[in-house]
């Protein structure tokens, strides 16, 4: 079958959540993957909302983190900080995040473009809970588009931690140890992070994607793994419960 | 930085401060202590009043305030154009999960300071093109926090100590410009970051149900405002309804905000339209769109503030300027998802 951008970055996103973990998302593509990964791979993965809402049957995708779908049916209707001090304690394995800016080591900005934080150039809505997830959950994903603008060597704000300045930093920081970004999902490959470094690594690239493309949208040196493979595209189970099930007014996959 | 020391000085501490940030309000406990002793209403008397008295009397020009529910989800719609038709000036904000409340702040030009862990934005929806110029031109002074961060200084005030130590924000900008303090851990000597107490001047949460000495009951999630309600020094309620008090004590499990941290209760049915009220209403998509759509020109954004907000008595009216009765009956429907 035939898929747009968007359908494979969300595709792809949702075979990296595994059954019976908890996974902490927004709305759009990341609350779009974790459906179609419970429909699909995982039926015991426990979705959670940051507003409160705890192992919710989604009957549609929420439109905001607080709204009444994100605790439809739920387990428990909870709150802001139960969910959050679950994440601190160490129990949600993975997050999902999106932002205006991301550099080398998954630091990401949300906050502003400029280098006046008293007058930015372009003001963003800031962290939310995002820094939050990435500080505590064990593994950060991001669904993203790839260009140089994006992906570049210095971001104006570092909004959100990924592995900060490289191996260490985190643990240094005060973070706790053993978390962090682990993928990166665009419209044009997988990367995940180089043990020894922590800087982004390509480990499969999606069909029909040319490396140099790769290369010339990204704004700093990217790694490449040793077994660099080609992403497996969409499954026809994937795009038909993706379309008819998880997203069937298209809110999230139209827009690609 | 002004701010944060004129704290201190008072009481002769030294803080290092890792971050660049103002501190906004005082998270001094014993100060809070001693208000709540003083000025808290411990008598079980009925407090029900009017939006309008309510903000008249509760809220002053300069005073820091906090907002129940998420943005726009169970928000304090009600009181929030009242405030705005009042032209109260100069509030200092808690940013927390903010996006259609900051937007109508924004719109009567109330706010001049706001502690900003989610702001300017309406999440899938988009970003409010006068948030966002209030705080790219710096009228808007801003520290930065994060979600987590301000749900537990709302905490560390509900809990009375002035402090909690926290594990985000750090190594980041958002630490740097926060009003934080890095500390270690004295048994493990783990690095920890500090984060001040938050006690908002005044307190504004809608709910499902309150009966008119102020106990309240809110179904869904909670959000921030168990905390939120517990260290507002003062707390003004909006309520889809007024219920007798057998009500509440019928199922004291759902009872989160009890009398005596309430000074205001006022039953404003369809009080936090145009957002989602779990179990009552959906969030008026069509009208959220239409805020976004008339801001982008400032004189039809005139226009639709006097029509929704300026041109009106009370919010009844406003709601009679989106199609009354049988709009919100749709939004209902589509809360509950029936099937037509």
């Amino acid at each position: 079958m035939e898929y747009n951008d968007m359908e494979l970055m969300i595709c792809l996103a949702s075979r990296y959540l595994e059954d019976n973990s908890i996974v902490v998302v927004g709305t759009g593509a990341p609350c779009a993957a974790a459906m179609l990964s419970q429909k699909v791979y995982s039926p015991r993965l426990m979705i959670m909302f940051e507003a409160g809402g705890i192992g919710p049957l989604l009957p549609s995708m929420p439109i905001s983190v607080g709204d009444s779908r994100t605790f439809y049916r739920a387990l428990v209707a909870g709150s802001m900080p139960e969910v959050m001090e679950t994440c601190q304690r160490g129990l949600v394995d993975y997050t999902f995040l999106g932002g205006a800016q991301i550099d080398q080591f998954g630091n990401i900005n949300s906050t502003m473009v400029g280098t006046d934080h008293k007058n930015p150039k372009v003001r963003f809505p800031g962290s939310g809970g995002a820094n939050d997830l990435a500080s505590f959950c064990w593994k950060t994903m991001m669904i993203t588009p790839q260009d140089p603008k994006r992906f570049t060597e210095k971001i104006d704000f570092i909004t959100t931690p990924g592995y900060l300045t490289g191996p260490g930093a985190r643990e240094e920081a005060g973070l706790p140890p053993d978390s962090g970004p682990y993928k990166v999902i665009t419209n044009l490959c997988v990367i995940g992070f180089d043990d020894d470094t922590k800087r982004m690594q390509v480990e499969s690239i999606h069909p029909g994607i040319e490396k140099e493309k790769i290369i010339e949208n990204t704004g700093f040196e990217l790694l490449w793994a040793d077994d660099l493979s080609v992403s497996d595209p969409p499954s026809d189970e994937e795009l038909r419960c993706l379309r008819e099930e998880v997203d069937p007014y298209r809110y999230i996959i139209g827009r690609s | 930085m002004d701010n944060f020391y004129k704290f201190n000085k008072e009481r002769n501490v030294t803080y290092s401060p890792t971050g660049f940030g103002k501190i906004y309000t005082d998270p001094d406990a014993d100060k809070a202590r001693e208000y709540f002793r003083d000025q808290k209403p411990r008598k079980m008397v009925e407090k029900t009043t009017s939006v309008d008295q309510a903000v008249k009397d509760l809220i002053n020009d300069g005073d820091y305030i906090g907002i129940g529910g998420f943005g726009a989800n169970r928000t304090p719609v009600a009181v929030l154009h009242e405030v705005v038709r009042q032209k109260k000036k100069s509030l200092g904000l808690a940013g927390h999960t903010a996006t259609h409340d900051f937007q109508i702040l924004v719109a009567g030009n109330c706010v001049d300071r706001c502690d900003a862990a989610y702001i300017v934005g309406l999440e899938a929806r988009g970003l409010s093109k006068i948030a966002r110029k209030a705080v790219e031109s710096g009228a808007i002074d801003i520290t930065e926090w994060t979600n987590a961060a301000l749900t537990w200084r709302y905490k560390a005030a509900a809990m009375g100590v002035s402090f909690l130590p926290v594990r985000c924000m750090l190594g980041t900008d958002t630490e740097k410009y926060s009003a934080s303090v890095e500390m270690e851990c004295p048994f493990t000597g783990a690095k920890y970051l500090a984060v001040p107490a938050l006690y908002p001047d005044v307190g504004i949460i809608h709910v499902h149900r309150a009966d008119v000495y102020g106990n309240c009951q809110i179904d869904g999630i909670m959000i921030a405002d168990q905390d939120l309600a517990r260290a507002s020094r003062r707390l003004i309620i909006t309520t889809e309804r007024l219920v007798p008090n057998e009500v509440i004590r019928r199922d004291p499990s759902s009872t989160v905000i009890p009398y005596f941290l309430v000074d205001a209760v006022i039953e404003v049915p369809y009080g936090g339209y145009p957002g989602n009220v779990a179990y009552e209403y959906f969030s008026d998509e069509a009208h959220l769109r239409d805020w976004l759509q008339a801001e982008r020109d400032p004189d039809t954004f005139a226009e639709f503030l006097e029509r929704h907000i300026y041109g009106v008595k009370d919010f009844n009216g406003y709601l009679e300027t989106i199609g009354g009765l049988k709009r919100l009956q749709e939004l209902s429907i589509q809360e509950n998802l029936i099937e037509k």
